[in-house]
Formats: C-alpha cells, sequence, structure tokens
C-alpha cells in the first residue's frame, strides 16, 4: 500500500509565546538562558572559592 | 513520626493515587491510553518530562552528593538544554508528523523490523533492569531510617502506582505527576528556608556560603582537562549532551510524556520548560546539601550518617572500637568548629595575614575530620562486609527527621515517596506501551485493528511490568555498588540507541541492514570497553563518555557497511517520506 504524501513541514507553526515569532527565536532564547546561568555558576564559585 | 506525619503523607500520596485513578477510570481509547489526553497542554507535559526524571533518589542523594563533594554535579545536565532544543527541532516534530505510539516504532517505519525490535529491545533491557531499583532505591533508605518493614514499603509504593497506572494509563500518569510535583517543590522549599533557619545566628546564607566555598563544596565549573575527572564542563556539555539527547529523544519512558498533547506546540514548549528550570533546579538541591554541610559544622554531627547501620554494628565486640571513634570524631569536631570561627573572624577583619592561616587551619581540621569518618567505614567493614559504607544518601533524610517540626516531617517523606511514584509510573507506563506496540501488536498483527483488546493487552503489560519490578527489588538484594552499575548500565546502551536514531534522521543513504549490525558492533565494543577498564588504565574513563563514543561508533559503522553493502534505495525512499 502506498503511503500517504507526508504533512508539510510543522515548523510554520508559530510558537504563540509574546515576544517569540519563531521557534529559532525560542531555541536562540534557551541558548542564551543556558549560557548565563553557566556563567552566573562561574562567578558563583569564585564569588565563594 | 507521629500521627500528623502519618496523616499528611498518607492524604497526599493516597490522595493523589486515588485522584488519578478515578479521574482517569473511563479511558478506554488506546490514543488516550497510551499519549494522554488530546487536551494536554505545555505546563502538565513539562511538569511530566520533569517528574520522570527526578526520581526519589534525586530528592535523596543529591543534596548527599552536594554535602560530600560539593555542587560540581550540577554539570552534568550541561548538556540538556542543548539535546532539548535538538529534540524540540528534529525527534518531536518527526515522532507527531507519523503519529507514532513509540520511538521505536519510528525506527520501523525508517527501516525495518529488525531495527525496531533492537531498538525497542535495548530500552526494554535497559529500562527493564532499572525497574526494580527505581522502588528499591528509596525504599531501602526510608525503610531503614523509619524503621518500616523494607518489603512492604516495595509492595505498598509498588501496588500503589500500578493501580493508578493501569487504570488510567499515560493521562493517570501526567495528572498525578502534575500534583506530586507540587508537593514536591512545596516541600523542598520549606526544607530550604527552615534549615537557613537553623544556621547559627548571625551567619546567614553569605556566611554559610563563604565556609562552604572555603570548604571546596562551592565549585560549580569545572575547566579542568583531566579525564579521571568525573564532573567537568566538557564531560557535562559533551557526555552529558549525549546522554540527555538519547534519554529525552530516545527513551520510551520520556518520549511518551510530550508526544500526545494539544500539538505540536505543547510539547515543545514542555521541554523547553525542562530546558530552562532543569539546571537551577538541581543547582537549588545540591546548594542545599553544600548547606547542610555548613550547618552540620555547627551542630552535633555523627562520625556515620547512616545511623541505623552504625548503631546495629556498634554491639558486642566492636562497641570499644566504635566508641573511641565516636569520641574521636566529637573531639575534632569541636576543634574544626572553633577552627571555622577564628577563620570567619579573621575574614570579617579582613586581615590578610591571619586569614590565610586560619583558612589552613580549618582545612586541615576538615581532613583530619574526614580521616575519622573514613576510619569508621574500615571498621563498619571490618565488622560487617555487608554493610553499607556510603552513609551520604542518609545526610538529609536524617536532617529532616531530626530537626523539621512534626507535619513538616510528613510532606517531606511524601515529597520522596511522590517522587518515586513520578518516576516508576513513566517507567512502567513507557515499559507497558513498547511491549503492546512494538512487541506484542509486532507478532500479533491481526489483532491490532481491535482497539479495546490492544488497550487490555496495554494494561495487562504494564501490570505485569509493575510485578516484575516489585519482584526485582524484593528478591535481587541490590548492594549499593549495583545501584550506581544500573546508572552505568544506562549509559553503556543509551548511546548506540542514540546513534541508531540519528542515522535515520540524518543519514538517509544508509538502510536497516547497515545500521541494525553497526549497533550490534558498537554495542558489542562498549561492552568490551566496560568489560576491559579495569584492564587497560587507559580505558578507564567516565561512563559519560560511553554515551559519546558508542553513539560515533553506530554512526561510522552504519556509514562503513552502507558503503560496503552498496546503496539502498528503499532507505532512501523511505528517508524522504519521513
Amino acid at each position: 500500500m502506498k503511503r500517504p504524501p507526508p504533512e508539510p513541514a510543522p515548523d510554520d507553526e508559530s510558537p504563540g509565546v509574546p515576544g517569540f515569532r519563531t521557534w529559532r527565536g525560542v531555541y536562540l532564547f534557551v541558548f542564551a538562558f543556558f549560557i548565563l546561568v553557566v556563567v552566573l555558576l562561574a562567578l558563583f564559585s569564585c564569588q565563594f572559592a | 513520626m507521629n500521627p500528623l506525619d502519618w496523616i499528611v503523607l498518607l492524604l497526599t500520596m493516597i490522595g493523589i493515587a486515588a485522584y488519578g485513578a478515578w479521574h482517569t477510570r473511563h479511558t478506554d481509547h488506546l490514543d488516550t491510553y497510551l499519549k494522554g489526553s488530546k487536551t494536554t497542554r505545555w505546563g502538565t507535559i513539562g511538569i511530566s518530562v520533569m517528574a520522570t526524571q527526578a526520581s526519589a533518589i534525586t530528592f535523596l542523594s543529591i543534596p548527599g552528593q552536594g554535602f560530600e563533594s560539593g555542587i560540581g554535579f550540577v554539570q552534568n545536565y550541561f548538556g540538556l538544554p542543548l539535546a532539548l532544543i535538538i529534540v524540540c527541532a528534529v525527534f518531536l516534530p518527526i515522532y507527531r508528523q507519523l503519529g507514532v505510539y513509540t520511538a521505536y516504532e519510528f525506527l520501523g517505519q525508517r527501516f525495518d523490523a529488525k531495527t525496531r525490535l533492537l531498538g525497542a529491545g535495548l530500552f526494554l533491557l535497559q529500562r527493564g533492569l532499572a525497574a526494580g531499583v527505581t522502588i528499591y532505591a528509596p525504599a531501602i533508605i526510608l525503610a531503614t531510617v523509619l524503621g518500616w518493614r523494607l518489603e512492604l514499603t516495595i509492595i505498598a509504593t509498588g501496588v500503589l502506582v500500578i493501580i493508578y497506572t493501569v487504570t488510567g494509563g499515560s493521562e493517570a500518569v501526567s495528572l498525578t505527576q502534575k500534583w506530586q510535583m507540587g508537593i514536591i517543590f512545596g516541600g523542598m522549599v520549606t526544607a530550604f528556608f527552615i534549615l537557613l533557619a537553623h544556621l547559627p545566628p548571625g551567619l546567614g546564607f553569605a556566611g554559610a556560603a563563604h565556609i562552604a566555598g572555603a570548604m571546596g563544596k562551592l565549585q560549580a565549573v569545572d575547566f579542568s582537562l583531566n579525564p579521571d575527572k568525573r564532573y567537568t564542563l566538557w564531560t557535562g556539555l559533551f557526555g552529558g549532551l549525549f546522554l540527555s539527547l538519547s534519554y529525552f529523544g530516545t527513551d520510551q519512558s520520556q518520549v511518551q510524556r510530550y508526544i500526545g498533547g494539544a500539538a505540536l506546540r505543547e510539547g515543545r514548549l514542555g521541554l523547553v520548560f525542562n530546558a530552562l528550570l532543569k539546571i537551577p533546579m538541581q543547582f537549588s538541591i545540591l546548594l542545599l546539601g553544600a548547606l547542610l554541610f555548613v550547618f552540620y559544622q555547627f551542630q552535633p554531627a555523627p562520625v556515620f550518617y547512616n545511623r541505623v547501620e552504625w548503631r546495629h554494628n556498634a554491639m558486642g565486640t566492636n562497641a570499644a572500637v566504635f566508641q573511641a571513634l565516636d569520641q574521636r570524631n566529637a573531639a575534632l569536631h569541636v576543634e574544626k568548629q572553633e577552627k571555622i570561627r577564628a577563620w570567619l573572624e579573621a575574614r570579617n577583619q579582613r586581615d590578610p595575614v591571619a586569614e590565610p592561616a586560619a583558612r589552613a587551619a580549618m582545612l586541615q581540621a576538615e581532613v583530619a575530620t574526614e580521616a575519622v569518618r573514613n576510619d569508621a567505614r574500615t571498621a563498619l567493614r571490618a565488622a560487617n562486609p555487608l554493610a553499607q559504607t556510603k552513609d551520604s544518601d542518609y545526610v538529609f533524610i536524617g536532617f529532616i527527621l531530626d530537626q523539621l517540626p512534626h507535619g513538616v516531617i510528613g510532606l517531606l517523606i511524601a515529597v520522596m515517596i511522590a517522587a518515586a511514584l513520578g518516576s516508576k509510573a513513566g517507567e512502567l507506563n513507557a515499559l507497558g506501551t513498547t511491549t503492546t506496540i512494538d512487541l506484542w501488536r509486532h507478532f500479533r498483527p491481526l489483532a491490532a485493528h481491535d482497539e479495546a483488546r490492544n488497550v487490555r493487552a496495554a494494561k495487562w503489560l504494564t501490570a505485569m511490568w509493575g510485578v516484575i519490578a516489585i519482584a526485582f527489588a524484593l528478591f535481587a538484594g541490590f548492594s549499593e555498588n549495583l545501584i550506581e552499575a544500573i546508572n552505568i548500565i544506562g549509559s553503556i546502551f543509551y548511546g548506540v540507541v542514540l546513534g541508531i536514531f540519528l542515522v535515520a534522521f540524518f543519514l538517509k543513504s544508509v538502510g536497516g541492514t547497515a545500521v541494525f549490525w553497526a549497533a550490534v558492533a558498537a554495542q558489542t565494543m562498549i561492552f568490551a570497553l566496560f568489560l576491559l577498564r579495569h584492564h587497560f588504565p587507559v580505558l578507564d574513563f567516565s561512563y559519560l563518555w560511553y554515551n559519546l563514543i558508542g553513539c560515533a561508533a553506530c554512526v561510522m559503522f552504519s556509514l562503513l557497511l552502507q558503503a560496503a553493502l552498496g546503496s539502498n534505495r528503499r532507505a532512501t525512499l523511505t528517508a524522504n517520506e519521513i
């Protein structure tokens, strides 16, 4: 049996998060937040070492 | 525990389980039973993903880890946000687009039946082995400390989780996990503030953090390239990335949490929620452990924190040895307190000469205390070779029982049991689903069209895994080393499974036969590395690296084998369709 044609790529779907129009923006925010957390942890270590 | 604690504990635990079972008692559609309600929103998905990962051991052992080794363990989670971005962008849209129930079903569509069975088999083997430990590990600690009977603790928690997981399937799991995480957050925040309130007057959070930092407990980020170190920025980023990618992207206990939901957006936001909160959450739990370390510098601290084990072995002919160790520890502890106060004073006066000298004296006192603790472990082993000598898991629970008011004790015990139930439920749900979809339906294709029969099979298979987990926990006779070994087993399998999925997603020219044999070869290689690590020092590296090596080997072998086998037209066609 032939498989039905694949659905269109779902990346067009808006994240529906205020301030973000694309998922790429959401992922960049997560990445930037991660970098910030690591920097803050490193500063925390230096502060109390 | 007094009656108030029991009321809090039983009301929260049985209440949540009963609510979950009652609310989802009419779940008779296969889709809802295996994937959860179609109306599930991102908050529920996010909490469910978090609750499945956070077992009781998270809340018992991680404060102990912070107490003993400091907060460096947080680096283990550094790969997690990056992995979740990849899962959101690549894995989740494909799973939803294909409408699969399990991650391994996707392998069947992309490759062939044998690769699907291999993926499902590796999952069932690895997760099935861990199933008993998820119940056993917290039960042994709670039973030891609270004087409960171990077998009754295992059976009670096991039966409770089976009832609501079997009744309502994935929907019940998500629903109960939401309430369980509420109890967990509430309990941990309460414990954190009570601990701060119990610190010596005038010390405060900053003073306690300075003591913990000076004692080497607050190094969160280690840039060292030394491969012998288990937790560094690099092991966390690379090993952790592959471990998290495999766990969140290919482990059915996680995949099942986010493939349902109202829309793709809900699953993605649920994962983003975890990507943002996981590191701060683990940091807070580890920090709690580091603050517990400071707390016990100003309180009478036992030489061995598993006091039940200590008292049990400190009788008869060994009494004098154990008593001498207790006395030495108490004397050194008082001495250390004086050194810490002297350092705090020198530090507050900003005396550039006295401060380093006082710090050195304080650290020397800490080394002396640690030496007595090591002697205590040696004495325990000499008295009873089977004695448990790892006591860090008992630090936080000991604090709860000694320092917290009644009612809050019940709440914190509920936190531990809620975490055990939440992760166990996710695990049983996934084991039942994979067995139903990838084995039972695969070998009985005619039954696939009978929805009611499928739901019945899923319920029976979920219950079967629950009973296996209870039996495993009751009869396997775990040692503390075995519990650690189970964690290592995850890393042994995860890398190869991830390799299969990466080939499926990104290497469209590779077909089922190549990836199947590549996975078998890569898994054999990882087994060999693991078994030979004590014979060749060069192979004795952190187990987190197995994730990366297993994955890389599987991908490379797949490419080489496919090149040897020639082009695979079917694979290319199928991959393009996906």
